[in-house]
């Protein structure tokens, strides 16, 4: 600190944990919520401190979910999410990773041209072309699978621009010496640049997960079948539903289930996570 | 910037970029196509008859005064969450600078938004301001406030706006935080021996220097505003009270799979397409600017 003004200071203080009450509160009533029987969370005011009903609720989202016939159990919807997150950010990082490799270690035609075609897709969210894209995954008849949940949504530049800006700063040395060497270049890129890479592939890792798991559009559209459902999706569409008696409780737990993996994620790899969000941004 | 040492094998590096560029070509290209060639078409309901019709999908839509309305709408919440968004982060990133004990634990604190999908922050706020039983509509009635989103047009916009900055805060944070700890501690020492209290500082030191994390911000902001709310809108309020919160990304599903009105959908796809490409275009136009100085 560059002077002593505990005033100043204690003020800091007062308003980073004002910010830290505000953004943890619906976190905190979710968890509330998910704690008490459905007839307390039926009247205001509901309860702000837990109940004793917590793991009763999360066992009944779990098994039969919103409890009602023809609700799928959130298992099912977890399993799929979990699939298609760790197929999203594990398909992203294996295709753009060898693809960075091309552009940033051969010389051949048409490599501008790929990376031109590759850069445009940064500009352009799913949520723009999702109509056409709908369309052009239907007429592959990819709907109600995995690949159609995963494989479109694995084509993106943000991993491939890292992976590229990390190799550019590799020395040239370890090649030019791996060359001399007689290694050929799958061997240097399995031996050296891997290894190396590691924390970028840990930081892509984390964010993409996040991206895959949060996916929301998407999934709605390419799933009919219930067996297909994500985590998210089956959160909110319950949440449209107009009920006359909602089970707030259920609800709640269904919801606090569908964060808790990305919101785990970010807090155990917090350092990776930091460095990915701002790595990926340059 | 290129790699002096380089490969020379012919085939494998078309090998290795072929599966990136054969899901960019199905997946981004193709649709894409698709989405131009389609707002050229007129379909009817059932998909039978296609005409060519040029650009009579576009003439209808800026003829069309609820899609103006969309734009507007969408341009006062883009507008409402990129500043509020940015001006809360802003301030706590400022703070938590400041404070030395504790400032990771506060940012710890501050990260979780993040990484809850923008549908799920929804259904929390939703719940939070649920007329029968959410906890700040009773607080606010204690103070004389009749809170319903559900009928109010206004309070479902507020409604919105407040569940998607509070979703895009810790990002916000995060880079605001990055870009002050990378401000040099001797410029601000210098200022201080100057005589330069806390807030000269910061608007005569600090802000400038932030600015070209702010504009970034700003950029990324929108964005968000403009696409990855959607699963916000579609938990909470489903572009109503009477299209009170249609926004332009709910429209164009809306329309599109719902009214099942492809041409106008695709359209519309288009335009936004242009948006996003001009806000790309002017953000790297700034970066390359920024690199000269």
């Amino acid at each position: 600190m560059v002077e002593n003004r505990p005033w100043l200071t204690a003020f800091s203080h007062l308003v980073v944990i004002l910010g830290v009450v505000i953004v943890a509160f619906p976190i905190w009533m979710t968890f509330v919520a998910a704690t008490h029987d459905q007839e307390t969370m039926l009247h205001a005011p509901v309860p702000v401190m837990p109940g004793p009903y917590f793991f009763d609720n999360i066992k009944t989202v779990l098994t039969s979910g919103y409890n009602r016939p023809g609700s799928i159990p959130l298992w099912t919807t977890l399993f799929n999410s979990m699939v298609m997150a760790l197929g999203v950010a594990l398909g992203k990082i294996f295709i753009s990773i060898i693809s960075a490799f091309a552009i940033v270690y051969f010389r051949f035609p048409l490599r501008m041209t790929c990376f031109w075609a590759i850069f445009v897709t940064l500009m352009l969210p799913v949520e723009v072309r999702i109509v056409p894209t709908y369309g052009v995954v239907a007429t592959l008849g990819m709907v109600d699978s995995y690949s159609g949940l995963i494989i479109p949504l694995i084509a993106s530049a943000t991993a491939t621009f890292l992976f590229r800006q990390f190799f550019l700063s590799v020395p040239d040395e370890l090649a030019e010496a791996s060359r001399v060497d007689g290694a050929s270049p799958l061997r240097f890129f399995w031996d050296i640049l891997l290894p190396m890479s590691r924390t970028s592939i840990a930081a892509m890792f984390v964010i993409q997960f996040i991206y895959g798991w949060n996916q929301y559009l998407w999934p709605l559209l390419i799933t009919t079948k219930p067996d297909f459902y994500t985590v998210v999706m089956t959160v909110s569409r319950q949440a449209s539903v107009v009920d006359t008696v909602p089970a707030w409780n259920l609800l709640m737990a269904m919801a606090l289930l569908a964060m808790l993996p990305p919101v785990a994620v970010v807090v155990i790899m917090q350092r990776q996570f930091v460095r990915g969000l701002v790595e990926t941004e340059k | 910037m290129e790699k002096r040492v380089t490969f020379q094998e012919r085939g494998l590096p078309y090998l290795l970029i072929a599966p990136q560029m054969a899901i960019t070509l199905i997946f981004f290209f193709w649709p894409s196509g698709q989405a131009i060639w389609q707002s050229l078409l007129l379909e009817d309901a059932f998909g039978g008859n296609t005409k060519f019709v040029w650009f009579d999908n576009f003439t209808a839509l800026f003829a069309d005064s609820a899609y103006f309305a969309s734009v507007r709408l969408t341009l006062v919440f883009s507008a409402l969450v990129a500043s509020l968004g940015l001006a809360v982060s802003l301030l706590l990133a400022v703070m938590a600078d400041r404070v030395i004990r504790g400032a990771s634990v506060y940012k710890a604190f501050l990260v979780w938004p993040y990484a809850v999908a923008p549908a799920v922050a929804g259904v929390l706020w939703g719940f939070l301001f649920n007329p029968s039983v959410g906890v700040v509509v009773w607080l606010l009635s204690g103070i004389g406030i009749d809170f319903n989103y559900v009928i109010d047009g206004n309070q479902a916009l507020l409604l919105i706006v407040i569940a998607s900055v509070w979703n895009q805060v810790s990002y916000n944070f995060l880079f605001f935080l990055a870009g002050l700890q990378s401000i040099p501690r001797s410029l601000i020492e210098a200022a201080a021996i100057d005589g330069a209290g806390p807030g000269k500082r910061f608007w005569d030191i600090i802000f400038p220097l932030l600015s070209p994390t702010g504009f970034f911000l700003l950029v990324v902001n929108i964005i968000y505003a403009f696409f990855g709310t959607f699963g916000v809108v579609s938990s909470l309020t489903q572009g109503g009270p009477a299209k009170a919160t249609e926004i332009l990304v709910w429209k164009v599903y809306n329309d599109g799979f719902r009214g099942q009105d492809l041409g106008s959908s695709s359209a519309q796809s288009v335009i936004l397409m242009l948006a996003v490409i001009l806000l790309t275009v002017v953000q790297f136009r700034f970066i390359e600017r920024k690199v000269h100085y």
